[in-house]
């Protein structure tokens, strides 16, 4: 996993509450053998509205979600949190996660941030006056920003998560951090265990 | 005081132990198949890492495959996308693959056994429930999810919180034509489907002991039906037996030093389990389910239950639903249901022991006028030794259908399905709504009583084909 110190990308207003994994992406795109290309099918019945926010030019690009409160309720599917990742959002700001998804987010990497309400608002207003700007997710002081200091505020997110985040530590990684002790403990295993595969 | 044997299998795994955090547990055999394991590899590939011991991984290819017509492509485009993906998979990253058509392809938890890779003491994962199938060699064998798959590729091992234990305990023998899988049915039923959650099982007693290698892996495999973790039984004679001689089995010096670690593998005589249950095996009978869990079950000389005949007001709604379902009548008995599809196979009951006693009670007689019945092995090594032994002559002559290796119609994955309504009488191991295809209706039975009730064309016992010859 890449280690997350901070990032800057357009933000993207989501004004809507309890968006729940099924609507994030539907079971019919769950189908694929990948962990990629979950994109296609990431907001797909809203996708076919013009006006919806993604389908604005400005926004095509963005980075980081600006969610109504109570976002990734539902269904467990990690897919979520895939097809998030696969169309190029790094960062998910709500006032209130579901417990499920915010676990998924951790796991894959994607910065799942709890913001205060009135945060949510001031940057769907900044959104609102600028079209397409940018806004700026510090982990390491756990702050977002926007360039004209309209919006300086801190976000949440759990110790251990913001620490493997900043490491850049899936739970996979951790454990090949303990690699000497598992290389010590394959020097332990009798000869006689059996192999699938023989030198 | 002493260890019971999970916790020594346990303790002999654990690389990394500290207060608080889960233990790292060393997994010894990693069993693939390719319904849960594309995202995994594909996990590997983006994070730029590699298998770390290809050499204790396998894969096999068995919830979609077909059992006809094996040497053409799979039809199913969905079916045909994973197969194709785990060969690439395996071949990218050096994994052994047993593919469709070779001689060791099968179900992945007839596979290992078969292999000689299955042995006391190990640990062994699958992202497959049912790998508490391997327990009954004396290993921890537990089901992981598709992350846990990628976890156990990258690292060979996974972050583990120690389950409790528990004991069940079944004295005295099982009556003649009483088999394994009547045992565990009643097992499940007496639990409940929730009484074995958070821990490992260890099935022990004097029925148990008598049990050959496969009825111990029927009993195994349906532990987590009634939510255990993981079921195990001590290794001993019956055992090493089975394992002497197989391809991947310890030979020569080896196989010494590893009988002897074997033989240590037993609970301490004052070692405590968290839990225990004790059953009576001498009053067993043919045990088959009416429900839709494998919970709701009767003996074969019972009648379908009725909502009334339950306390509990969740039971009562459970049972109306179920018996909806099912298309059956509060006090109908058993004997007198009348099946379409008799199925005989599944990692449950698709080895070779389960496909000799059917043929031994199927021989001389013919499947009855609209049921058919399906023979699928568990892998084609017990398809091929079915063979030498005449025993596909047995089942065709019978008017069976002798199918090629796989899961089949346990599960509603591949072609063979069960019509919307229809009903089976089924050596598997789950009974769920739409298992074994949308709308089909599901008694979980074992070996002999769906070799007879294939005969009788209703739910019936050997017993009942033996009064039909007297009275004739
Ligand atoms: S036979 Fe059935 S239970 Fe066993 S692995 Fe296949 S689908 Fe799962």
């Amino acid at each position: 996993m890449e280690k997350f110190t901070s990032h800057t990308g357009v933000g993207v207003p989501l004004k809507r509450s309890n968006v729940d994994t099924d609507q994030i992406i539907p079971a019919v795109y769950l189908k694929r053998v990948t962990r990629t290309g979950f994109e296609d099918g990431l907001f797909a019945a809203w996708r076919n509205d013009p006006d919806f926010v993604l389908n604005q030019p400005a926004y095509a690009a963005g980075s980081v979600l600006v969610a109504g409160p109570d976002f990734g309720t539902g269904s467990s599917r990690e897919h979520a949190v895939w097809a998030l990742q696969n169309y190029g959002f790094k960062v998910v700001l709500s006032a209130r996660f579901a417990d499920i998804f915010r676990g998924n987010s951790g796991k894959a990497g994607l910065v799942a941030g709890q913001v205060d309400e009135k945060v949510v608002q001031a940057l769907w207003d900044y959104l609102e006056d600028n079209p397409g700007g940018q806004i700026t997710v510090d982990l390491e002081a756990k702050t977002v920003s926007t360039p004209d200091g309209e919006v300086q505020d801190s976000f949440d997110i759990d110790d251990y998560t913001r620490w493997r985040l900043l490491e850049g530590l899936d739970d996979i990684g951790i454990t090949l951090g303990h690699e000497d002790q598992i290389a010590a403990y394959e020097a332990t295993r009798p000869s006689w265990k059996p192999a699938t595969q023989h030198a | 005081m002493g260890k019971t044997l999970a916790e020594k299998v346990w303790d002999e795994h654990v690389v990394r132990s500290t207060p608080g955090e889960p233990d790292l547990l060393y997994i010894d055999l990693h069993l693939i198949h390719e319904v849960t394991s594309p995202q995994a590899f594909d996990g590997l590939r983006l994070a730029g890492r590699k298998v770390r011991r290809p050499d204790l991984t396998l894969a096999t290819e068995d919830h979609n495959v077909p059992t006809v017509d094996w040497d053409k492509p799979i039809a199913d485009p969905v079916s045909k996308t994973q197969v194709d993906t785990l060969r690439k998979n395996a071949a990218d990253f050096g994994v052994r693959l047993h593919p469709l058509g070779d001689v060791e392809q099968g179900i992945v938890h007839v596979v290992g056994p078969q292999l000689g890779l299955t042995q006391p003491g190990m640990t062994i994962v699958c992202g497959d429930s049912h790998t508490s199938t391997h327990g009954a060699f004396g290993a921890i064998a537990f089901g992981i999810g598709t992350s846990e798959v990628e976890h156990v590729l990258a690292t060979q091992t996974l972050p583990q919180a120690k389950p409790r234990t528990m004991a069940v305990t079944v004295n005295g023998s099982l009556p003649e034509g009483v088999t394994a899988k009547d045992l565990v049915l009643t097992l499940i039923a007496h639990t409940g489907t929730g009484g074995g959650q958070g821990y490992i099982v260890e099935y022990r007693g004097q029925a148990i002991e008598e049990l050959s290698m496969e009825g111990r892996m029927t009993v195994c495999n349906m532990s987590i039906e009634w939510g255990a973790k993981a079921g195990l039984i001590a290794p001993d004679q019956t055992t090493f037996d089975y394992i002497e001689g197989k391809p991947e089995a310890p030979q020569g010096a080896d196989w010494d030093a590893a009988v002897a670690h074997w033989k240590t593998l037993v609970t301490d005589e004052d070692a405590e389990f968290d839990e225990e249950i004790v059953l009576d095996a001498s009053t067993m009978t043919p045990f088959v389910t009416w429900g839709t869990n494998p919970g709701q079950g009767v003996p074969l000389g019972a009648t379908v239950p009725s909502p009334d005949d339950f306390e509990d007001a969740t039971d009562k709604v459970a049972t109306e639903k179920a018996l909806e379902y099912m298309g059956l009548e509060a006090g109908t008995p058993m004997r007198e249901i009348k099946v379409d599809t008799v199925f005989v196979g599944s990692c449950t009951n698709g080895r070779i022991e389960d496909l000799r006693l059917a043929a031994e009670i199927i021989e001389g007689h013919q499947v009855a006028e609209g049921t058919r019945l399906l023979v699928v092995p568990g892998s084609v090594r017990v398809r091929n030794q079915a063979m030498e032994e005449g025993l596909d002559k047995v089942f065709i002559d019978a008017g069976a259908e002798w199918r090629g290796a796989g899961c089949s119609m346990c599960l509603g994955m591949n072609p063979d399905q069960l019509a919307p309504q229809e009903r089976s009488a089924s050596t598997s191991n789950r009974n769920f709504e739409g298992r074994q295809g949308k709308g089909g209706r599901t008694h979980l039975v074992s070996v002999p009583v769906a070799a007879a009730t294939a005969i009788r064309g209703t739910l019936s016992s050997p017993a009942d084909l033996d009064l039909d010859t007297s009275s004739r």
